[in-house]
């Protein structure tokens, strides 16, 4: 791995270096996303002649065989190793990553996609949101604002500072995971987020798992009594290449999610330099004094494409009643 | 060893036989015992949501009371230790009794922690996966440090009497209690050398437990200071909850002065004087406690972060009468009640310790609840549990039981030891002391 981390950052041959970030065919939003240890055999092969237009991370459009680009359906790693591997692995986080959220509050209007597709990734009890949404108003004088917030993986995470046991723990990669095989259920920090981030099951969570399933922190399948559980920015998807449920649900395109050594983010269908983006849309971090460092970012509900009461329009009696006394904070 | 047959039989008066009316005490509390047995069963085979505790409110009455014993657990420390020190000699009938409040809340307190933690189960965890930079961590070392030094102070304490009692001709005890004090006055003969020894050891425990005590009370502040949540993001912290601690610490001891005073008679040893005395100390304490709480309230109150105000707008409206009751009645009523000598009487002191300490508890239960109902991002939830906190039965249950084994444990050691140090009430130190 080390050797490929080399060969990436003298960038010495560009097709060498897409193979090895594996960019699927119509899906080059996902750039980069693929873990770089998925590597294909380097025997060679007659190239189809067919060539595919691509977007480099350095912004440059590029021609390349399509036989030298993998989908990442194909690179998915030997499922051979054993629990404790992976746990170790799923500890480690993918190497060279750095991944980052975006969140457009200009487009969000509550459909609540996000945590749907959330929930039923996650086999997650109906009271359960890793992805929650807020309806904010930061005073009366300023305007209302729909507000997903899943955790925020933030680089100096209060929650994995005081953990006694170190069940949840920061990855290389930038995320946040907790082993809840490891976690003993003393909320600290519950306490210590303080984007109340995290859920705690207070009974058995009564989920069906699939036969045959092994506990994986990436997934933080299945939930356990007694223990935390909070959004894993579906690390287990992102070591397939593929975007985290909660971006690829959304119908507005609201969330961004990319890697920020890359400099490049995608909502599906956009993808975007993030450092242009924060630029250009004046992006910002909740809370930024707090000194947490998120990993999520926020765009600015300016130049709305709905308007803010759209979002309730739509929305069950059980979810609208939540937002009755929503008032400047 | 020689010591007359009336202060054994004053301050071991269960020792040798056991009443009718301790039967029935010691039924009654275990009764309260088993109800908060049940009550943890229900918790553990159906799980923390018998609870009242939820996603906001994480941490309800279980911390609440688990910071309220380990503060109790200062009255010894202190009173104990600071006294000793200085060599003051009215502390010597009540010394034992506040070492044994030390002990016996530091043994309780930690429960409180295994009934908020989630997976019981996973507890030895803690040393198995230990992580330094965890402030759970930091109280783990404490409070082992503490009960290991607070059990060895009250010993030291102990020994002097243990050999009385063994030397005791006409003791009429089971054979097994005798064999129980041979083994623990180990060897102890009163030479002048091993009353050096013994008396040099105390000297150095005292000191120890003063310091250790408050290292125990800082850590315990700072789970909540080194956390970013308003209201418990607070340098004052640590101070201020070894003050607090000290406060209720002083309390229980006049309360538990009168209990036994009452049902040992033991009015010719602690007199109005202890009362006052120790009195005095706890209005001093207080005045500490109310600056400290003054102090930290007022920050807040005067600038105007917004979660600060939220959190100041929260204690003045669903929390008023708390509020006032824990940090003006329960601080300014002990204060007057003692300040002027007209009403020093024992009564006015013990009740003024009772409004205090409950008082105390009560402080505790409006630093740890009303902050964690008011997180920075605002709670929108349709589930009424989910947005206040309201203690269930079983909560309430585990927290009389908590009360109930503190008891049981005071009279269990009444059984075996004696409650008012008789070493230190020889007939040589009384007049002095009684004076």
């Amino acid at each position: 791995m080390k050797d490929e981390a080399e060969n990436l950052s003298d960038g010495s041959s560009r097709r060498n270096f897409l193979k090895k970030v594996g960019v699927g065919v119509g899906a080059i939003s996902v750039a980069g996303i693929a873990g770089s240890s998925l590597l294909k055999g380097n025997e060679a092969k007659a190239k189809s002649g067919n060539l595919v237009k691509l977007l480099s991370p350095e912004g440059k459009l590029v021609e390349v065989d399509q036989d030298d680009i993998q989908s990442p359906k194909d690179i998915q790693p030997a499922k051979n190793e054993t629990v404790e591997e992976h746990k170790l692995e799923a500890r480690a986080g993918l190497p060279n990553r750095k991944f980052a959220m975006v969140i457009d509050l200009a487009r969000c209007k509550n459909a609540r996609k996000c945590v749907e597709a959330c929930q039923e990734g996650h086999l997650l009890p109906k009271d359960h949101e890793w992805m929650r949404l807020y309806l904010l108003q930061d005073d009366n004088t300023t305007a209302k604002y729909w507000f997903p917030r899943p955790c925020f993986h933030c680089d100096k995470p209060m929650c994995v500072s005081v953990c006694p046991v170190g069940a949840t723990f920061k990855r290389a990669d930038g995320i946040v995971l907790i082993d809840n095989q490891r976690c003993i259920g003393c909320k600290f920090c519950m306490t210590g987020c303080p984007f109340s981030a995290r859920v705690f099951n207070w009974k058995d969570p009564e989920v069906k798992v699939p036969e045959g399933h092994v506990y994986d922190p990436e997934t933080n399948i299945p939930a356990t009594e007694g223990t935390v559980g909070k959004c894993v920015f579906c690390a287990d998807k992102l070591r397939l290449g593929e975007l985290p449920r909660c971006v690829s649900a959304c119908p507005m395109g609201v969330i961004y999610f990319g890697d920020i050594l890359e400099d490049t983010v995608t909502n599906g269908n956009e993808t975007e330099r993030f450092s242009k983006l924060m630029l250009d849309r004046a992006g910002y971090r909740y809370r930024e004094e707090l000194g947490t460092l998120p990993s999520v970012y926020y765009l600015p509900p300016t130049q709305r494409m709905f308007p803010v009461e759209s979002g309730l329009e739509d929305t069950e009696k059980s979810i609208k009643d939540r937002y009755k006394n929503v008032g400047p904070r | 060893m020689e010591a007359d047959r009336k202060l054994i039989s004053d301050l071991t008066p269960e020792i040798e036989k056991t009443s009718i009316k301790w039967y029935v005490t010691f039924f009654i509390l275990f009764a309260i015992f088993s109800v908060g047995v049940y009550g943890l069963y229900q918790q553990i085979s159906k799980g923390h949501i018998v609870t009242g505790m939820r996603d906001n409110v994480v941490w309800g009455f279980y911390i609440v009371n688990f910071i309220f014993f380990m503060g109790l657990s200062y009255s010894g420390a202190l009173i104990s230790g600071v006294l000793h020190l200085f060599h003051t000699g009215w502390r010597k009938p009540i010394i034992r009794m506040a070492e044994l409040i030390t002990i016996i809340s530091l043994i309780i307190g930690p429960f409180f922690i295994f009934f908020c933690i989630g997976r019981l189960d996973r507890l030895h965890f803690l040393f198995l996966y230990p992580r330094i930079q965890s402030p759970i961590t930091w109280d783990v070392i404490a409070i082992i440090t503490d009960l290991a030094g607070c059990f060895l102070y009250l010993y030291l304490s102990f020994i002097e009497d243990f050999a009385i009692l063994r030397d005791y001709p006409d003791l009429k005890v089971a054979p097994w209690k005798k064999k129980l004090y041979k083994t623990l006055s180990l060897g102890f003969t009163g030479t002048e050398q091993q009353h050096k020894i013994l008396s040099n050891a105390r000297m150095v425990m005292a000191a120890m437990v003063i310091a250790i005590a408050i290292i125990v009370y800082s850590v315990l502040a700072w789970i909540f200071g080194v956390t970013l949540q308003p209201g418990w993001h607070s340098t004052i912290f640590g101070p201020y909850f070894v003050i607090a601690a000290v406060f209720s610490g002083t309390g229980l001891l006049i309360i538990l002065m009168w209990i036994f005073r009452k049902i040992y008679h033991l009015e010719e040893y602690i007199t109005q004087r202890h009362f006052v005395n120790v009195g005095v100390l706890l209005t001093v304490i207080a005045a500490f406690y109310g600056y400290f709480t003054f102090s930290d309230y007022l920050t807040k109150w005067y600038g105007s972060i917004k979660m600060d105000s939220i959190l100041i707008d929260k204690l003045f409206t669903d929390y008023y009468s708390l509020f006032i009751f824990a940090n003006y009645i329960g601080i300014l009523l002990p204060c007057i009640i003692i300040a002027f000598p007209k009403f020093r009487t024992i009564p006015n002191i013990t009740i003024a310790a009772i409004i205090a300490v409950t008082a105390l508890w009560v402080n505790r239960y409006i630093i740890v609840i009303p902050t964690l109902e008011t997180p920075f991002l605002p709670i929108q939830d349709t589930r009424p549990d989910w947005i206040t906190y309201s203690p269930t039965w079983v909560e309430w249950s585990l927290t009389f039981a908590g009360v109930s084994v503190f008891a049981m444990l005071f009279m269990l050691v009444s059984k075996i030891a004696p409650i008012i140090s008789i070493s230190e009430m020889q007939e040589k130190d009384k007049n002095e002391i009684l004076k």
